[in-house]
């Protein structure tokens, strides 16, 4: 039997991971990451878990060591945030180059300068093109659902990618939820153990990490190429799921009363609650509004974008990241996937929530609000700094 | 009857330089570890000769990844063979630059976790692969792209590191010193680390006939006098026992190893002489500390 309980999201993280019986797990902690690896090491000293639980010596080594033990086909995690996934960075282009798929939780926080430990999309958005699967989580029963998927999808042999689940620090690592936690008998049956296509053995001794001569754009093409048949996988995935313990969290979107909406905002991640309760607010007033919530960041469902925002009159997208001289990476990516399409809407990209810096219904009203000015003037700004204090400016 | 003296785990075609002391070192280290190995090295002159993409020369599963990271991606290869219940033995070999510097910190958490893993260092004394700049490994005052002799420098301005004394510093279970120029007991060290659990260093002195300039044809000559001098000391402590040092019976002056090589050439002029009795000190005092004479 599944029991639910309430529970802090990052056990609920680790409850996910227990239950997919890694065979090595190597970390190194980082605020908001610590209370995953803590419970994690916790099960191992308690017995309950019979990973080898190695204790690194840096987010670097952390993700290198599993890169060695997803090579001799070890199901492998790993856990960072912030500073330590960018130190991870090196190590993750040449693992989703090697193919390895190795499962990691991004808990995401904002990255130096200046150093703080608030939560925002920039430490991920950084990762965005090493070739890591990267799925964007709402709330916690969806981070617990989405890591035990995650292992399945970066194992398909169709696949073999790095899978990385990307949620918000604090605000779903540190809060509590009740949370239905599967029975383990049916996560081993979804989640049967891992069959490697290729590993390291000294039956058949195979080369890891050759020297490219004049191999490297196929092999990026085949990279690229797994990431798009990954999109039809995350859905089959998700419908599997659904079979085995009865609850759908998966897809590379979710519509949230887009049918008729004139005005669609389009974030990721925790903010999608937030926005989802304003919507509800709105529609019992009349306004005709909306919420996408993009799931896979990478890769980009941009078909399946277009689909949903078409029949919208403008699309107002939430980046709680910047690409410092070129703006919002997400709504960069919404344009990109309108701009050959016929009579797209218009795109008004908002940054917002960055450093931590709350998005409650308030902002959401502003935007929902500038959105309806924009309608009536026919104009968007390039982009809007949402709730910047001008004080800090001068 | 296979005799191991037969067994070549390193295919032929592969891409090292005529003379390469890293390729000698590398047959010399897998006839010993055998079949039942898995070989780790970081990016280098031995990862870019023998893994053209198609065209390995490893006939053991090798894994290359990073610059750095060897020692941890060895760590991850050995944990996950634990977790399996599967045994093979975990060999890295990466060079000076992968050791001494850029992958330090690697190294030390692997010998501080203890894991069953021996550590082979090739040391050339330069990173060699992107055209002999100086490392932490190369000798006191010899000339590199990147600390070449001027007008205000005599070379390398440092002492070569004692990467050796690290590893001990950390408690390992093995550390020996060895080079090339002596097979028999390059394989013998190889093989008594493969045999203790737990981490072991190894510190092969490898002559690079391109980096330090002489002959290909003097590779094993350059490793010999660099012994004879004093400059490398060919040692190994097993974690409790004595100390064993390779004795030498006339020590030669450091001069005739220094004639051989362009890095040191610089140092034939006059002004160079006190630099050069610096060198001279360097490997007295080595014959003194590690009782090198017999």
């Amino acid at each position: 039997m599944s029991r639910t309980a309430v529970m802090e999201g990052s056990f609920a993280v680790a409850e996910a991971v227990k239950a997919c019986r890694p065979e090595v797990i190597a970390a190194y902690p980082i605020s908001p990451q610590t209370h995953i690896i803590e419970e994690l090491s916790k099960y191992v000293a308690d017995n309950e878990l019979s990973s080898k639980y190695v204790r690194a010596d840096s987010e670097f080594s952390a993700a290198s060591i599993v890169y060695g033990s997803s090579g001799t086909g070890a199901r492998s995690y790993t856990a960072s945030s912030s500073q330590g996934l960018l130190l991870m960075t090196e190590v993750l282009y040449a693992m989703a180059g090697t193919r390895l798929p190795v499962v990691l939780t991004g808990v995401n926080r904002t990255v130096s300068a200046p150093i703080t430990i608030q939560p925002d999309h920039q430490d991920t958005m950084a990762l965005r093109d090493t070739g890591v699967i990267q799925i964007y989580v709402e709330n916690i029963q969806e981070a617990y659902a989405t890591h035990i998927q995650a292992f399945k999808l970066a194992e398909d042999h169709d696949i073999l990618l790095p899978v990385m689940v990307c949620m918000d620090g604090w605000i779903l690592t540190h809060t509590f939820e009740p949370v239905k936690i599967e029975e383990q008998e049916l996560v081993d049956k979804f989640l049967p153990p891992f069959v490697p296509k290729y590993r390291l053995d000294p039956k058949n001794p195979l080369t890891y990490g050759s020297y490219g001569d004049d191999e490297v754009p196929e092999f990026r093409y085949m990279m690229h190429f797994a990431m798009e048949k990954a999109k039809t996988k995350i859905q089959l995935i998700a419908e599997e799921y659904k079979e085995i313990f009865g609850d759908y969290f998966g897809g590379l979107t979710e519509a949230y009363k887009c049918e008729d909406a004139e005005i669609i905002l389009v974030a990721m991640g925790s903010v999608i609650g937030t926005i989802k309760e304003t919507i509800d607010q709105l529609r019992s007033e009349g306004k005709k509004v909306g919420v996408l919530k993009v799931r896979t960041y990478r890769p980009f469902p941009a078909e399946e974008i277009f689909e949903i925002v078409k029949n919208a009159k403008i699309v107002a997208v939430i980046d709680k990241s910047i690409s410092v001289g070129q703006g919002g990476q997400l709504a960069t990516d919404i344009k990109a996937a309108l701009i050959n399409k016929k009579t797209p809407p218009l795109v008004y990209s908002c940054i917002a929530g960055m450093g931590g810096r709350e998005v409650n219904i308030n902002t959401v009203k502003y935007i929902i609000n500038k959105s309806e000015n924009s309608l009536i003037t026919n104009q968007v700004p390039d982009i809007d700094y949402i709730e910047i204090k001008r004080q800090y400016l001068e | 009857m296979v005799t191991t003296e037969k067994l070549n785990l390193l295919a032929p075609g592969h891409r090292a330089c005529p003379g390469c002391g890293a390729a000698i070192a590398l047959r010399q280290i897998l006839r010993v570890v055998g079949r039942e190995t898995i070989v780790v090295s970081a990016t280098g002159c031995v990862e870019t000769f023998t893994s053209p993409y198609g065209q390995s020369a490893w006939e053991v599963p090798w894994m290359h990844s990073l610059f750095e990271n060897s020692a941890a991606v060895a760590s991850g290869v050995e944990a996950a063979l634990e977790a399996k219940g599967e045994k093979a033995n975990v060999v890295i070999i990466s060079g000076d630059g992968g050791t001494f510097d850029i992958g330090m910190g690697a190294m030390s958490g692997m010998f501080e976790r203890k894991h069953n893993i021996t550590y082979i260092c090739y040391d050339n004394e330069a990173y060699m692969n992107t055209g002999v700049q100086r490392s932490s490994a190369t000798p006191y005052a010899a000339t590199t792209t990147t600390s070449p002799a001027g007008k205000n420098s005599y070379g390398k301005m440092e002492f070569k590191k004692d990467v050796p004394a690290i590893a001990l510093a950390h408690d390992v279970e093995y550390v020996a010193t060895t080079s090339i120029a002596y097979p028999q007991d390059l394989m013998n060290k190889v093989k008594k680390a493969i045999g203790i659990k737990g981490p072991k260093y190894i510190q092969i002195h490898t002559p690079c006939c391109i980096g330090w300039g002489f002959d290909s044809s003097q590779t094993i000559a350059m490793g010999k006098l660099a012994a004879e001098t004093g400059l490398v000391p060919l040692f190994e402590v097993e974690k409790g026992k004595q100390m064993v040092v390779r004795k030498i019976k006339n020590t030669k002056p450091i001069q005739e190893y220094l004639n051989k090589q362009n890095r040191f050439r610089h140092l034939a002029k006059e002004d160079k002489e006190k630099i050069m009795e610096k060198l001279q000190e360097i490997c007295n005092d080595n014959v003194k500390r590690f009782g090198i004479s017999e």
